[in-house]
């Protein structure tokens, strides 16, 4: 009995979500990347065909994946963990170079991102020593082997120079909060990236004048007076980092990651000149705005975006799939994909808080959280909320690694959740 | 509550995204339509345009093969300069500037490199231009000028201005159209519609492939053909005349409104304003501010209509029955009004109407007009009586035709006058009027129009260039008499006084045996102001006639500046014009001759002299030797 309705306790729902992105987003790679007639669908030359057969393969991989024990996760976390970082560290030796990232195996013909997998690599380490009975979350010296645990392959990634699959890392901060992190970190961290955008946005001294402000009168509305050093010397602090981040901004960064701040928060006060600065340093931005906006409310329909079909985006199979969704789809098609992005994220988190289990709970959460930055980056980029940074979209864009990681990612899930009402 | 901060972090952002969305793509949308698309080019087809053919069929505009040779930058490979050079005519440097223009616009795609080659230069590159690639030849179509008249009557084409295209958004940058003459006033009818093929183009500005397979492309829609009411002889006969003088002819057909001829002088080759030389030519042209060849006197040019004016004062004397035709009126040397006195050359004397017509009398037409306006309760309301007769001649007012340009003239009324004399009117204040010398102004169309009303006995039919266009009617406006407000009976003793011009009076020099012209001379005194001061030039010479007296065949209007009195340039030309349409052959090569060899160019010299200078009586002709007179334009049916 227990054999027969096993796999009618998987979450369809999830797997239904998942199966939708996947499948709507190969049709917008179709449309992207298709040049004159498609002949075979499952052409090895062409990108449509590639990404068809790595969805063909991720069934196999998902086959395989629920058909493991559950238990096996949670064992070989750490083992899973260690063949992850070294991975990582064998791209310093045998990796290949595209784009100028250092990211990819080249396995005769086909490139494989170990990268994409340490995502879910990180996260069962996480996962298994959080819920570790030893483990108290609240210990500085639990944060700090955690902290360990994330940072080890974001910065095997940075070192790659893949500065966007660097920062999905981030996501583990909510997973922690979650977890009982103290708040402190996130009252500190939400300052930090206020002060950092104060501080480009405004200068230094305007800045110095509004943290003043704050502290002094946090200070003083403070029934119970501390010494009076304590606003004085978080002020030093704050300014210190105005500084730090003032001259990352201006000597540090490489110049087109300087462009897109300066574009992102039109840091340029000479209006002509930050158009000139658009046209160049954000001809992507510049054209992913232009497919969006041309889509209007019901698109122009599959395969017949003019900006897409003439390719004015590049890289659009991968990174800006999106704006193939907003010419060819408009309003109503990018919004059904916003809104199932969101469901699936909502989805797991919920199945995420029903696990009984520790371990199971953080994973789920370390999913949610990691789909949820993508999601955020990818299109918020795309639509230039945020500056532009190289993240895929998860299951839209084309890449296999980027699908397999994904669907190991999900499906891991999937599995212990499945599990959740048996005894461990 | 830890737990809700992702959640809530999630439904926050895929708010937000929904919003971004909502203001990309609905609220600020430039959901383009096919025409705005970037990502589209539209090439556009260009349609023939229409020929343009005289009243008799003869072709006078037709089209000519054009060769530009266009270079796309980035194709160049290394080429022997120096013969490519010679093969264009160009030298080094001009190739070095086009060739710096042409990447300056863009190195993929073909700008022009040099326009308008000849024919010949076309034959001999064609065959070397293998050698130089990335050069092509792109074919074009211009205009192909079967003469060298009528240029003012033809027009031109040119490329279209921003405010061509903003006021019809058919046209778009680089598209020719009409800018002057028939070619303006028919343009949509003989540019036909251009066809329309979408191409999708990619990130580069390369061509990838059709739109939609080219479900919305168009075929181009030819030109249509027109003819115009012009005889071409005529008009060639009549600008052979005009030269070495400034001035006007219209002349109408009064049975149809036809216009068969318009001159305007001087004039140009319309094939000055074709493909290579047309710009150098046409700042030439634009930029001669005393001459003013672009300027078209026969239908922009406001004169003061002087003597010929004084037909119309008879005609509203008889209509207002303030005068009889046999009533005499004296003239002693001029007009006694009040304390002033208007002068008379008529030689004093009993005038009835067809003497005071005759004789061009002053005095008779004074007292005539002065007992039209005293006619009703006071002068005002007769001014008002007066004016809305001769309105009914279709003057002071655009004639509605299908001339590129016009001008109103003036008919002073009742509301002219109120601004002028706010307090007083009296009859004796307007009297210049009665001999077409006060504030009545008149272009030559009108006064041809007015003469061809009079020649029809009452009516007239809109002047109008068009006479037949391919497939399809002309509008009722050209078809339709117009009545003016004078009784058909009052005109017999009007022309009768015409008649007797030829017969008896200031033209009887000009008689044409066996033809009954019924004409009117006139003179119009005329003023400039050098250096600020109002200086009186010689005299105006203006001459309107109509024959045959029965069937009218044609009336003309004929205006010739400083020309002095009425028959000495005018008549002599209006007679001609009028032997040449009616009776097709010239018998008095002498009067042709005298026209031809005398000159005015030393009349209009005198006002920028610097020097002071004598007027009417006191200026000499200016005769020219035969050899210098320039040849009747014939057909020239030249090949550029």
């Amino acid at each position: 009995m227990r054999q027969t309705d096993r796999h009618f306790k998987f979450d369809w729902i999830t797997i239904m979500l998942f199966f939708m992105l996947a499948g709507f987003g190969w049709l917008n790679i179709l449309s992207a990347s298709h040049t004159g007639e498609i002949i075979d669908y499952l052409s090895f030359t062409e990108f449509y065909g590639k990404q068809l057969i790595f969805i063909i393969l991720s069934v196999v991989l998902i086959i395989l994946i629920l058909s493991i024990d559950a238990k096996f996760y949670e064992r070989f976390s750490s083992v899973i963990y260690f063949a992850s970082l070294l991975s990582l560290v064998g791209l310093f030796v045998f990796g290949k170079s595209i784009n100028g990232a250092t990211s990819w195996y080249d396995l005769g013909g086909m490139t494989l991102q170990p990268s994409e997998f340490a995502k879910a690599a990180t996260a069962l380490a996480v996962a298994k020593y959080v819920s570790d009975l030893q483990t108290d979350i609240r210990q500085f010296k639990h944060q700090i082997r955690i902290f360990i645990i994330i940072v080890i392959p974001a910065f095997l990634i940075l070192l790659q120079k893949d500065a966007g699959s660097t920062l999905v890392y981030g996501a583990f901060f909510f997973v922690l909060y979650r977890e009982g992190l103290p708040k402190i970190y996130l009252i500190i961290g939400s300052l930090l990236i206020g002060l950092a955008i104060c501080a480009l946005k405004f200068g230094v001294i305007i800045t110095m004048f509004i943290s003043a402000i704050i502290v002094f009168g946090y200070y003083f509305s403070k029934k119970k007076k501390s010494s009076f050093l304590q606003p004085i010397i978080t002020l030093v602090i704050a300014l210190i980092i105005s500084f730090l981040v003032r001259f990352t901004y201006d000597t540090l960064l490489p110049f087109h990651q300087k462009d897109r701040i300066t574009i992102w928060l039109s840091l340029e006060k000479d209006a002509a000149k930050l158009e000139q600065m658009k046209k160049k340093a954000a001809y992507n931005l510049l054209e992913s705005e232009k497919a969006i906006s041309a889509g209007g409310w019901k698109g122009k329909g599959f395969m017949e975006g003019t900006r897409t079909t003439g390719k004015f985006v590049p890289e659009q199979h991968t990174d800006y799939i999106f704006t193939t969704v907003g010419e060819e789809w408009g309003f109503i098609g990018s919004f059904a994909v916003v809104l199932v992005f969101v469901l699936l994220i909502l989805r797991i988190l919920h199945l995420a808080e029903l696990q009984k289990s520790q371990f199971s709970r953080v994973y789920g959460y370390s999913v949610g959280a990691i789909l949820f930055i993508h999601f955020l980056i990818n299109i918020g980029m795309v639509m230039g909320l945020i500056p532009t940074i190289g993240i895929p979209l998860p299951l839209f864009s084309y890449g296999g690694s980027g699908l397999w990681g994904f669907t190991i990612l999900v499906f891991i899930f999937v599995k212990l959740d499945s599990n959740r009402i048996n005894e461990w | 509550m830890r737990q809700f901060l992702l959640f809530l972090s999630v439904i926050l952002v895929g708010i937000i995204f929904t919003v971004r969305l909502f203001y990309l793509q609905v609220y600020n949308s430039d959901a383009d339509s096919i025409l705005n698309d970037n990502a589209i080019r539209k090439v556009y087809d260009y349609p023939k345009r229409g020929f343009v053919y005289d009243r008799n069929g003869k072709l006078l505009v037709a089209n000519q093969p054009s060769y530009d040779v266009m270079v796309i930058p980035r194709e160049v490979e290394p080429l022997d300069t120096l013969e490519f050079c010679r093969l264009l005519k160009i030298d080094k440097e001009r190739f070095d500037k086009q060739l710096k223009k042409a990447k300056h616009y863009s190195w993929r795609l073909p700008s022009p490199f040099v326009s308008h080659l000849s024919k010949e230069d076309y034959a001999i590159l064609q065959e070397k231009m293998r050698k130089f690639t990335g050069f092509h030849i792109q074919k074009r179509s211009l205009r192909q000028y079967e003469t060298t008249i009528g240029a003012n009557v033809l027009g031109d084409i040119g490329e279209v201005n921003n405010k061509d295209i903003k006021n019809d958004p058919y046209y778009k940058m680089g598209d020719l159209m009409g800018k002057q003459g028939v070619e303006k006033s028919y343009d949509s009818i003989l540019r036909g519609r251009k066809g329309i093929k979408f191409i999708q183009k990619d990130r580069f500005n390369r061509n990838i492939g059709p739109y939609k397979e080219g479900k919305l492309d168009t075929i181009p829609e030819q030109g249509k053909d027109i003819k115009i009411t012009i005889d071409s002889e005529l008009q060639a006969y009549g600008e052979w005349l005009m030269q070495n003088k400034r001035g006007g002819i219209i002349a109408i057909e009064p049975s149809t409104g036809e216009i068969l001829a318009m001159i305007a002088a001087p004039t140009y080759n319309p094939n000055d304003l074709v493909g290579r030389k047309r710009s150098k030519n046409y700042t030439k042209l634009y930029n001669d501010s005393i001459a003013k060849p672009l300027f078209n006197r026969s239908l922009q040019g406001v004169y003061s209509p002087g003597s010929p004016f004084k037909l119309m004062n008879a005609l509203i004397a008889l209509q207002e029955n303030v005068v009889t035709t046999n009533e005499k009126i004296a003239c002693k040397n001029g007009y006694n009004y009040g304390n002033r006195h208007m002068g008379c050359h008529c030689g004093s004397g009993l005038r009835d109407m067809s003497l005071g017509i005759q004789k061009s009398c002053n005095a008779y037409f004074a007292t005539v007009y002065r007992r039209i306006l005293d006619k009703p309760k006071n002068a005002r309301e007769g001014i008002q009586l007066w004016s809305n007769h001769a309105k009914s001649f279709g003057l002071g007012n655009f004639l509605n035709n299908d001339l590129a340009v016009g001008q109103k003239g003036r008919i002073p009324d009742k509301a002219y006058y109120k601004r002028a004399y706010p307090e007083r009117f009296y009859s004796t204040y307007t009297i210049s009027n009665a001999i077409g010398q006060g504030e009545v102004l008149t272009t030559p169309i009108q006064l041809a129009n007015m003469i061809a009303a009079i020649a029809n006995r009452g009516f007239y039919y809109t002047p109008h260039i068009v006479k037949a266009i391919e497939g399809e009617t002309l509008p009722e406006n050209f078809t339709k008499p117009k009545y003016t407000t004078i009784d058909k009976k009052h005109f017999e003793p009007v022309i009768d006084g015409m008649l007797q011009v030829y017969k008896k009076g200031t033209a009887n020099s000009l008689q044409i045996e066996g033809l009954d012209i019924c004409g009117k001379t006139g003179t119009v005194e005329n003023f400039m102001k050098i250096d600020s001061v109002k200086t009186q030039l010689t005299d105006h010479s203006i001459f309107v006639a109509f024959a045959p007296k029965d069937n009218p065949k044609i009336a003309l209007a004929v205006f010739v500046e400083n020309g002095y009195f009425g028959s000495r340039f005018a008549g002599k030309i209006a007679s001609l014009m009028i032997e040449k349409y009616v009776n097709k052959t010239i018998t008095r090569k002498d009067l042709e001759k005298w026209l031809l060899t005398h000159s005015l160019e030393n009349e209009y010299a005198k006002p920028y002299s610097g020097e002071p200078f004598q007027i009417n009586r006191g200026s000499q002709y200016q005769v020219i030797p035969m050899e210098d007179v320039i040849d009747l334009p014939k057909e020239t049916n030249i090949k550029l």
